[in-house]
């Protein structure tokens, strides 16, 4: 199964994320509203990853399951990560200049979404959008 | 820095939104078009959004903030061209927004801007319908 995995140090490397996400959607099959909705939320995360997580990156697969197939991203970190999970998730919270969506935005965008941090350990996010 | 270019039509300035724009060519987007809109005394702005794959929330809070500038800066902004794809993933994230008033085409968004600033000139001092 096709991987890719993108670094995250810059804005240019969030439109590059965006791009990977694209590509390797469209070859796992995914119509275009499926693509436009995991995109977008790669791109909320994969911000996230280089303004709060100072940096990481991310590493998209395509997936299969039975006859379904997918696309998984996971995204990574070794930033301050979230004391409050709960609370980052929360529409309207934001710790910086976004419109805090983010995070929230993001889980609704996609069928699977998990999220491990805690202070001082980074963060990982986990997300994947189903055929 | 790559620059996104702002064209003068008539009262108007139509924006073509053509490139996967990163954070930074959103924000310079956005100075650059409240510097223009005073330089050449613009009533209207037209913002093309048709070549656009995705509006995550960043881009869709630059495209807010430009008409929230515009509207203080007596001016009027009409986003046209928004996929569908876009527009069912704009409302799913959450995305609403505020102050920016849509049309299908640019055709029609011309038309919307022209019809607001002949709505404004009948009555002058009072609030174009419909403005948030």
């Amino acid at each position: 199964m096709p991987r890719s995995t993108v670094r995250i140090q810059s804005g240019e490397d969030v439109v590059r994320v965006r791009q990977e996400v694209r590509r390797i959607a469209i070859e796992a099959g995914l119509g275009l509203v499926d693509q436009t909705k995991i995109v977008t939320a790669a791109s909320e995360l994969a911000r996230n990853t280089l303004d709060y997580g100072k940096g990481g990156e991310a590493a998209i697969e395509i997936v299969q399951a039975g006859p379904r197939r997918g696309v998984r991203i996971v995204f990574e970190d070794n930033g301050p990560g979230i004391a409050d999970i709960e609370l980052a998730l929360k529409d309207g919270y934001s710790s910086g200049k976004g419109m805090g969506l983010g995070l929230g935005g993001a889980k609704r965008l996609c069928n699977e979404f998990a999220i491990e941090s805690a202070p001082g350990q980074g963060t990982r996010v986990t997300v994947a959008r189903w055929k | 820095m790559d620059r996104i270019p702002i064209l003068k039509l008539g009262e108007a300035l139509l924006v073509t939104i053509q490139v996967d724009m990163h954070d930074r060519l959103a924000m310079a987007l956005e100075e650059d078009l409240t510097t223009r809109i005073v330089d050449v005394a613009a009533k209207g702005v037209l913002i093309d959004i048709s070549a656009l794959e995705i509006v995550d929330s960043f881009i869709g809070r630059t495209l807010a903030n430009i008409a929230m500038i515009a509207k203080v800066l007596d001016a009027v902004t009409v986003v046209v061209g928004m996929r569908p794809a876009v527009a069912i993933t704009l409302v799913e994230l959450g995305l609403s927004l505020p102050g920016v008033r849509t049309a299908l085409n640019a055709e029609r968004g011309m038309a919307m801007i022209r019809s607001l600033l002949d709505a404004e000139g009948m009555a002058p001092g009072e609030e174009a319908e419909g403005a948030a």
